[in-house]
């Protein structure tokens, strides 16, 4: 063996161009996740109403996010929107669009479960002393359940960075993309180069989730320990 | 939408439908013997091999499957190892679910209130009685959740398996995409695969829920 398989990676740009579509990536998971989250608070919100149609309608969009397969999804929307609807749109438009409505589905059932579970004596002391329905969610229900659902909500992020993988599938040019464009490049020069480029790529999600994981992981046992303390 | 070209993709459709099926009962079985396996480590904390489970298991949790199946599928054939597609994904596969498994069981188990464990303890059960006959049973009863959920994500998970070209279900749609271009008929049949899969299963798993939660001691 000629070269050292690892050497691919210090090759030209290759490491610059890896670490930009990292980027790209993880651009396209910020701004899904945000725009998600905020929808889902609302929707998760609204769930807790009982409002019996209104209900049923946001049901029916948690249940289609949650069976139908991520991939599907991307698909689902690369596809149709063009043809149906005549909506041109690149793909990491289309990638945003569907990781933030996936987002937004997972994130009201979180919130409607972290609301539900804030006990009842809290909500009706609320509305002993006269607050209003707004009032009600804004100073009693809403922040207590945020502490409820933050292990929730911060795995539901690393779930989302994971998931970002399957961009390449729509043609985004994100980190594993870039990464097979490399390998392809390079397979004659470093035939083991595809270990290290794979290996890094790895390592960078890695990276980004573990220490997501590790905090979600330690506010639930912070909270197991309280409840069992009590 | 025409009828006639869903009517036609159905025999192939079923032929994916079959394979999606295999392959994630297969990696569901597989990926439950690793959990249990991992989480009874875990929980009697033998030393050394608790810690190598623990590596394992934050490695599989935070890395995605599509690259965990590229490095099965390329990079380890420039190693030296080559497998088939569809054995690399049900490898890949039962790594992923082996520690989602495992967090499940681990999670029934820390859940048994400490009310239980320590009245076991003060009738004098030892460490195996008390994993035996308090802890274990409570346990698989609060894990059923987590499992019936890890269940339906690994079968949607083999939604992945195209990548490595694996004839499942959506890599059939996508197959037939790229011949015949009907995307909308293809993806119709694909959704509704995927509903006849995962609909019916997730309501077995929610009466399953209610059932053994009614199992749980006080309730």
């Amino acid at each position: 063996m000629a070269h050292s398989g690892i050497n691919v990676l210090f090759e030209g740009t290759n490491l610059t161009r890896l670490l930009l579509g990292m980027w790209t990536t993880f651009k396209i998971a910020a701004v899904a996740i945000i725009i998600g989250l905020i929808i889902g608070v609302i929707l998760g919100i609204l769930r807790t109403f009982h409002n019996p149609i209104l209900r049923f309608i946001l049901r029916i969009y948690l249940e289609f996010f949650r069976i139908v397969p991520t991939v599907v999804l991307l698909f689902l929307f690369y596809y149709i929107l063009p043809r149906q609807m005549n909506l041109h749109m690149p793909g990491t438009q289309v990638a945003t669009l569907v990781f933030a409505l996936w987002v937004a589905a997972e994130m009201s059932d979180i919130v409607r479960g972290a609301l539900i579970s804030v006990p009842i004596h809290q909500k009706e002391s609320g509305l002993a002393i006269g607050l209003n329905r707004f009032q009600l969610y804004r100073y009693v229900l809403v922040p207590q359940a945020v502490q409820l659902e933050l292990p929730a909500t911060i795995n539901l992020v690393t779930r989302v960075i994971k998931t970002t993988s399957l961009l390449m599938l729509i043609s985004v040019m994100d980190v594993v993309n870039i990464g097979q464009q490399i390998v392809e490049a390079n397979n004659q020069k470093y035939p083991t180069g595809v270990f290290w480029i794979y290996g890094l790529i790895f390592l960078l999600y890695f990276l980004i989730d573990y220490p997501l994981s590790w905090w979600a992981g330690r506010l639930e046992k912070k909270r197991l320990e309280q409840a069992n303390g009590e | 939408m025409s009828f006639e070209i869903i009517k036609q993709s159905l025999p192939m459709f079923q032929q994916g439908f079959i394979l999606t099926l295999y392959l994630s009962l297969i990696g569901i079985v597989g990926s439950a013997i690793v959990g249990i396996i991992c989480s009874l480590v875990q929980y009697f904390k033998i030393p050394v091999l608790d810690k190598v489970l623990q590596v394992y298991i934050e490695i599989s949790r935070n890395t995605p499957l599509l690259i965990q199946l590229f490095f099965l599928y390329y990079a380890f054939p420039a190693m030296g190892i080559k497998m088939s597609a569809q054995l690399c994904g049900i490898i890949g596969l039962i790594f992923l679910g082996g520690s989602y498994m495992a967090a499940g069981f681990s999670g029934g188990f820390n859940g048994v209130s400490k009310k239980q464990v320590e009245s076991g303890k003060a009738i004098g059960l030892n460490r195996w009685q008390l994993a035996r006959y308090v802890v274990f049973p409570q346990g698989f009863a609060l894990s059923i959740p987590a499992l019936a959920a890890n269940i339906i994500f690994l079968i949607k998970e083999t939604s992945i398996f195209t990548v490595i070209a694996i004839p499942e279900l959506t890599n059939t749609a996508l197959d037939l995409i790229g011949l015949y271009y009907n995307s909308n008929e293809y993806l119709f049949v694909l959704v509704v695969a995927y509903a006849i899969i995962l609909i019916p299963l997730s309501i077995i798993l929610t009466l399953l829920e209610r059932r053994v939660r009614y199992g749980t001691f006080g309730n």
